[in-house]
């Protein structure tokens, strides 16, 4: 901002109108205690103006009575609201802060380094696009710094700083900087970062922050700010198959019936096709109101009220989307579950399930496995506790739409709520949503990527992973238009094996034709019937025809 | 394509779905209606998200009887605009005690008056949700507050009992009694707010733009002599100046600030050029250390 005051002074409206175009950044700071997180952002906000002269008494007072800097300006204390806070002299909650540049509007999310608050920092991390993670020159990476960056792996943040402060204690040794540089790479190849951007700098003396250091002429990357000016997060939301949660049907009169929602993914205008994720009916979007009038289009982040040229059944919960890709109903997603909360995870027990459409009834069926997040290893464990973090089976009491967390945030994305304390007890990112885990990664490509793949069946795997729950599994095909194949597991025929049944919803009578050559080439059993508009075939295994079959297959004949 | 999303486009979509989905997810909400910009902006937020409806709850504002005249004129005028029910409360114990700024310090009156009251009216109108216009910017503590902030029965917010908030997904469940204020202006800074009161020339009180208004000096802040029951004490005179708010509340805790500055742009300009926050203009922040956090704990908004 101070680069632009004569601006402001000379040219007000000018100044306003080249504001007007500015992007929004959302970040992390995270480390371990004493990393210098606070002292980072507060040398932020004050080296970007943000600090007013009152606050700058108010500081300096501080300072010399709580401050842990000899008196000198200690910036942390800008950022530790609470009093409790100050008495303990440590972060412990996130805390979001503000400042802006010529270029970019910034919110930065500080998170506390302390192990019990993993909480907060998968909080802060969950819409933040890029990672600042410190680490001290001195100690090089610590146990927490492994747990956060694997946090913010898991949250989906791609682009990583690795911050190396108090390299002032270290003399600025380039030795030092590129050790820790090479430990971090090889921690985090595993991680799928798409960018890690290390810099040496000292928060509490501004090198390298704001302007290239004199004391780092071996480095000759970007300062800190200059890197969050102009690093480029990918967006490609809006290029992806449209999702359209419903939040509200706005229904003022009879002449008006709007759906109310903001676009998670891809782009929308009016003439545009849609389908309702749960019934499979299909519209056309007619317009696109605001009330700044109507969009010739709208994109993935815009909310807007949307009105379709057929009268068909939509409420809160359901989903729009596009009818090429539509996104996966599922009763039993597999997920990444944060546990947030000092009471365990119950498997089995009822929670209910806040997706961006709908709160659903639902249970976890079975922990698959928690992460070590320190080694980033598997192991074997009966429930999740706190700050645990592990991949879960779900049971839902009804399909809901889903895509994979890594594809959408916002379509992917979940929180576990207690139905009596009330708290949100876990965050979860879902890993695949399809009741049959289909062979290719069809979610993740662009949609009709080519007309060719476009006739080619869509192989699916079933196994008894794939459709493990309590009750009956479902697989669910209404969401499949094209040819489909299925490939059978062994544990898949075990399963069968031992009296359970597969429900397969179909979309129409076309697709019996895959279900009953499998059924055929497993010596499989199968009940046909139709209810409404839908086809349904039960799978099963009869003991006693396979008997006979065996025993016909083995000469003794029928 | 449309080009990417300005940080305001942004700001203003994650404003409206807070906004929908309190409206969707709660049974009977309150908008809280200070007549101040910030006010004036989460209410025109509110009309977009409802287009062509109006917002589907009511305005509520806790009168303290000190406001602006101005204020007050304005808050009529915008209920009536939009067609929204406007309620309006007083703490007439307050009144009927004879609470006031001048004999009771500006805190206790302002928890009387200003705290109390708004507690009885969540109270006897049975809401479950409020919508506020605080933002995080503003003050430290504002900064660790959620979006759906949980308040108790008895209205408390303990700060370090806070549901963690991810992506957009809030947790709206209560209790009986039980209420959530929201902040859908969380994530605004003021000059955000300015910006887009600029861009979408919201209508605002009169008040912040500069004009001769007559004024006190009193503890170094020039107090607005609004109506009869300022008194002077010995040694004041009222003068007249070119003075500006740059934030509303009750008329005798308000400093102005000299200013020429009487259209937007000046506005801006003028408050990117000075270097004093926002809130100095209230009295009430400065009374103790930390004393918003204390006044927030005891369900001040």
């Amino acid at each position: 901002m101070a680069h632009q005051s004569e601006l402001i002074e000379k040219d007000i409206l000018a100044y306003l109108k080249s504001q007007e175009e500015k992007s929004l950044l959302r970040f992390i700071t995270c480390g371990s205690v004493d990393d210098g997180k606070s002292t980072l952002i507060g040398r932020l906000l004050w080296d970007s103006k943000m600090i007013f002269e009152d606050q700058l008494a108010a500081l300096e007072v501080d300072s010399k009575k709580v401050g842990t800097q000899g008196g000198a300006i200690d910036y942390a204390l800008l950022l530790d609201g609470l009093q409790a806070e100050r008495e303990q002299g440590i972060t412990i909650d996130v805390a979001y802060r503000f400042f802006s540049t010529d270029r970019r509007k910034f919110i930065v999310a500080d998170t506390p380094g302390h192990e019990q608050y993993t909480r907060n920092m998968v909080t802060g991390a969950s819409t933040a696009q890029v990672a600042v993670i410190l680490v001290d020159a001195r100690k090089g990476l610590l146990t927490q710094t492994r747990r956060h960056s694997y946090l913010v792996s898991l949250v989906g943040i791609r682009h990583v700083v690795l911050a190396i402060n108090k390299m002032d204690l270290v003399d600025f040794d380039q030795q030092r900087f590129e050790s820790i540089l090479r430990d971090y790479e090889q921690f985090a190849a595993p991680l799928g970062f798409a960018s890690i951007t290390a810099i040496p700098i000292s928060a509490l003396n501004g090198d390298n922050i704001i302007e290239a250091s004199d004391n780092t002429p071996w480095y000759h990357g970007p300062a800190l700010l200059n890197y969050l000016e102009t690093v480029r997060v990918e967006d490609d939301t809006r290029k992806q198959p449209f999702r359209f949660p419903v939040q509200w049907v706005n229904r003022p009169h009879l002449d008006f019936r709007g759906f109310c929602g903001t676009i998670a993914a891809g782009t929308i205008r009016p003439g545009d096709e849609l389908q309702v994720a749960s019934s499979g009916r299909t519209s056309r979007v007619a317009r696109i109101v605001t009330m700044n009038g109507d969009l010739p289009e709208a994109v993935a982040g815009q909310a807007v009220t949307l009105t379709l040229t057929d009268e068909i059944d939509i409420s809160r919960g359901d989903m729009l989307a596009a009818t090429d890709a539509p996104p996966r109903l599922s009763r039993h997603p597999e997920a990444h579950l944060v546990w947030l909360q000092d009471e365990a995870l119950q498997p089995g027990k009822i929670y209910l399930v806040k997706t961006a459409t709908a709160v659903t009834p639902g249970r976890v069926t079975r922990v698959q496995y928690a992460v070590d997040v320190n080694t980033l290893e598997q192991k074997q464990v009966p429930a999740l506790g706190l700050n645990e973090i592990g991949v879960v089976r779900l049971e839902l009491d009804r399909p809901v739409a889903f895509d994979p967390y890594l594809q959408n945030r916002e379509t992917g994305s979940f929180i576990l709520i207690d139905r009596f304390s009330n708290a949100t007890v876990a965050a979860g990112m879902v890993i695949s949503a399809a009741p049959l885990e289909s062979a290719e990664a069809q979610l993740t490509e662009p949609p009709s990527s080519s007309e060719a793949g476009r006739f080619l069946p869509r192989r699916f795997i079933l196994s008894e992973f794939s459709i493990s729950g309590t009750e009956m599994g479902v697989a669910d095909l209404t969401r499949e238009w094209g040819p489909i194949e299925f490939e059978v597991s062994t544990s898949f025929l075990d399963y069968l094996g031992k009296g359970n049944r597969i429900l397969f919803r179909l979309r129409d009578v076309g697709q019996l034709e895959p279900v009953a050559r499998m059924a055929y080439e497993h010596n499989l059993n199968f009940e046909f019937g139709r209810d409404q508009d839908r086809v349904n075939v039960i799978l099963y295994q009869d003991q006693q025809s396979s008997v006979a079959l065996h025993a016909e297959l083995h000469g003794g004949g029928l | 394509m449309s080009p990417n999303l300005t940080h305001l486009q942004q700001l203003e979509a994650e404003s409206i779905h807070i906004i929908r989905e309190v409206v969707a997810e709660f049974a009977n909400p309150v908008m809280l209606y200070s007549i101040g910009k910030d006010s004036a902006v989460m209410l025109h937020l509110a009309r977009k998200a409802f287009y062509p409806a109006p917002p589907p709850f009511p305005l509520l504002h806790v009168d303290t009887t000190w406001k602006f005249r101005e204020m007050i004129q304005f808050r009529d005028r915008m209920a009536a605009e939009c067609g929204l029910d406007l309620i309006v409360h007083v703490n007439v114990e307050g009144v009927s005690r004879g609470v006031s700024p001048f004999t009771h310090g500006s805190a206790l009156y302002t928890d009387i008056m200003k705290t109390e009251g708004l507690k009885q009216a969540l109270d006897k109108y049975k809401f479950d949700a409020a919508f506020g216009g605080a933002r995080r910017d503003e003050e430290k503590s504002r900064a660790k507050e959620r979006i759906f902030s949980f308040r108790s029965a008895h209205h408390r917010w303990d700060p370090k009992n806070q549901r963690p908030e991810l992506w957009n997904l809030y947790n709206t469940r209560i209790k009986p009694g039980e209420s959530i204020r929201v902040f859908p202006l969380s994530n605004w800074t003021e000059l955000d707010v300015w910006q887009y009161i600029h861009l979408q020339q919201i209508p605002i009180v009169p008040l912040y733009y500069a004009a001769v208004r007559p004024v006190v000096e009193r503890d170094g802040m020039l107090i607005m002599v609004d109506d009869e029951r300022l008194v002077l004490e010995p040694g004041e005179q009222v003068q007249h100046k070119s003075v500006r708010f740059r934030t509303l509340g009750c008329y005798p805790l308000t400093g102005a600030v000299e200013s020429t500055a009487d259209t937007l742009p000046k506005i801006i300009q003028e408050m990117l050029l000075t270097r004093t926050s926002e809130r100095q203009g209230r009295l009430i922040d400065h009374d103790q250390a930390g004393s918003m956090e204390k006044k927030k704990q005891e369900g001040y908004f």
